[in-house]
């Protein structure tokens, strides 16, 4: 693809110099904008918001009452806040290994057989389907009586597991269906990456006699970091920004066992027993909280990157 | 290439391989064939307890009862009308935040470019409850226009994340060359800089239209009812209505999550450039 952009162009004659220097200092801003004002009013501005209603106890219609730190200090002793904190640690940690099963799928496809386009696809196919769809075919698969999981426990262990009914189980049910989609996506951010390793450094290794996890560990992985890093932060997203599939498949119960913060928050802030927006908000203040360490963490690695250009 | 080809192995690896990719594809994708044989069984066969055997007879007539005794077509249409405007209006913003922090360098530009990034990451719950509020002072809670403002303005973020370093990418010599030849800002972006991006801007559309098909958080928070609520939305509130009727909600997930497929398949190599946000080649 060449364009010429000369030849394409209207002939213009020069404008005067200093038009040109005011327009050249003003155009970024005016170029910005639109996407920059509407980031702010429905990004930007709503997180401030949130923050400073944290600190109210409102109910969304009649006026806000000031009550400073009353919603930190209830979310203090609510058991149902430490509950779902709990299965947000949960989801953080088991969800990471997408990133190593992601990598298994993606080394056992780096192959050029007949048809293995075909299989990337297939193996990617869950990343493209919505949560809620995820959430209810999972949801069929655990049911008991119906589904295909609840069978097959019931063919090794006598009796069926209805993992979801189980208040000890079910935050695990509902995190493997969510790592069914993640680990598609952490393989094709490593089948994409593999394409880009360098084959003579393969080679090279593979004469002085590295093989196999070495050679993954030592030539193979350090060539795949930016892979990891993208699979790292959109994995840490991804677990900690669960909410569809817990509203789908339990609505956070039983007994409210399966919650999670974002489910919680929206659960105080908008459910039929009453509109708690001050209380939702704090519970979300906690969640952002929770996620800027790891979103400043990424800014940092970004911005040493840019750096470094 | 790693791991060694298998065409460099022993036969009998090779085949094993062979063998391997199919079970293995099988296995990865149970739970969805499994509920792609449940849209087609009829309801009589799981009347009767035969839900994992040979269904009596293929129903397809499932898929019809879907949408005739659901709002379905409803829910699938507005859909299209939030997906839709949503691509549109996010991919142009930030083609052009995307050109202004890529081209230009002036002060702040590093700090307004990683305001876009970190915003994309927060969680939805902080701007929940204001994003609500706003909405409905503008008068347009549970409308179309409403969540498709909402997520035009959220997307612009991921957007101009890909669309900035996809532009800065570009060669810079062909502004500059642009600029000797005196032509303007605005006729440098029109006619020099849209014309290259346009691999990125159909790799930034697929991704959105999956993103936003997709959506369930935001159709719940800003929409109520079958006249406005998209698919995903519409699915949950079917699912309630069609207790154990596997059958109806089989057919209706596959059908949900047909346009996105449609998308990706026919869009491959646009949406796993977007995917790895270009950082990975």
């Amino acid at each position: 693809m060449t364009v010429s952009p000369a030849a394409a162009l209207p002939p213009n004659g020069p404008p005067a110099p200093r038009r040109r220097r005011l327009g050249r200092k003003l155009a970024p801003w005016l170029f910005l904008a639109p996407g920059a004002i509407m980031f702010l009013v429905y990004v930007i501005i709503p997180i401030g918001q949130s923050i400073r209603i944290s600190f109210f106890d409102w109910d969304g219609l009649s006026p806000k009452v000031w009550t400073g730190l009353s919603n930190y200090a209830e979310l203090w002793g609510d058991p149902a806040f430490y509950t779902s904190l709990k299965n947000n640690v949960i989801w953080l940690v088991l969800y990471m290994l997408a990133i190593p099963a992601g990598l298994a799928i993606a080394l056992f496809l780096n192959q050029t057989v007949r048809g293995i386009r075909i299989y990337k696809s297939l193996f990617f196919f869950p990343f493209v389907i919505s949560q809620v769809v995820v959430g209810l075919i999972f949801s069929w698969f655990y049911a008991p009586g119906f589904g295909l999981f609840f069978e097959m426990t019931k063919w090794f262990g006598g009796e069926g597991v209805a993992v979801l009914a189980n208040p000890d189980t079910v935050t695990y049910g509902i995190i493997a269906a969510g790592l069914w989609p993640q680990i598609a996506y952490c393989m094709i951010l490593y089948l994409t990456g593999l394409n880009a390793v360098a084959p003579d450094q393969i080679e090279a290794a593979r004469l002085d006699g590295a093989k196999g996890l070495k050679m993954l560990w030592y030539v193979v992985l350090p060539q795949l970091r930016p892979a990891t890093f993208i699979a790292v932060v959109v994995t840490v997203i991804g677990a900690l920004r669960s909410f569809d599939l817990v509203s789908i498949m339990t609505d956070g119960g039983p007994f409210g066992s399966s919650r999670v913060l974002s489910f919680y928050m929206y659960e105080q802030a908008l459910s039929e027993y009453g509109y708690r927006m001050g209380y939702g908000a704090a519970i979300a203040v906690v969640l952002f909280a929770i996620m800027m360490i790891f979103i400043s963490g990424f800014i940092w690695k970004m911005w040493r990157d840019e750096k470094g250009l | 290439m790693f791991p060694r080809p298998v065409q460099s192995m022993s036969p009998a690896a090779r085949t094993t391989y062979q063998i391997a990719l199919p079970v293995m594809l099988i296995l990865w994708l149970l739970p969805l064939l499994g509920v792609a044989l449940t849209s087609v069984r009829p309801s009589s066969d799981l009347a009767q307890g035969n839900y994992f055997g040979v269904p009596s007879y293929l129903a397809f007539s499932n898929y019809l009862d879907v949408f005739r005794n659901s709002p379905f077509a409803s829910y699938m249409l507005n859909s299209f009308r939030v997906t839709i405007p949503t691509v549109i209006g996010a991919v142009a913003l930030s083609c052009l935040t995307g050109y202004a922090l890529a081209v230009y360098r002036f002060r702040g530009n590093l700090i307004v470019f990683f305001l876009f990034v970190a915003g994309n990451f927060v969680p939805f719950q902080i701007l929940m409850v204001p994003v609500r509020d706003l909405t409905v002072t503008m008068g347009l809670y549970n409308t179309i226009t409403g969540l498709a403002l909402f997520h035009i303005a959220f997307q612009t973020g991921f957007c101009t994340l890909f669309m900035r370093n996809f532009i800065k990418a570009l060669p810079r010599e062909l502004i500059e060359a642009a600029r000797v030849e005196g032509v303007s800002e605005w006729q440098i972006f029109w006619h020099v800089v849209l014309p290259l991006v346009r691999p990125a801007i159909a790799a930034l559309s697929v991704l959105v239209f999956t993103f936003i098909w997709n959506d369930y958080f935001w159709a719940t928070v800003l929409t109520t009812g079958a006249g406005t609520q998209p698919i995903t939305a519409g699915l949950q509130s079917l699912n309630g209505q069609w207790v154990a009727a596997w059958q109806l909600v089989s057919a209706g997930s596959i059908l949900a999550a047909l346009p996105p497929v449609a998308m990706f398949f026919l869009m491959q190599k646009h949406f796993i450039a977007g995917l790895t946000l270009g950082a990975v080649k």
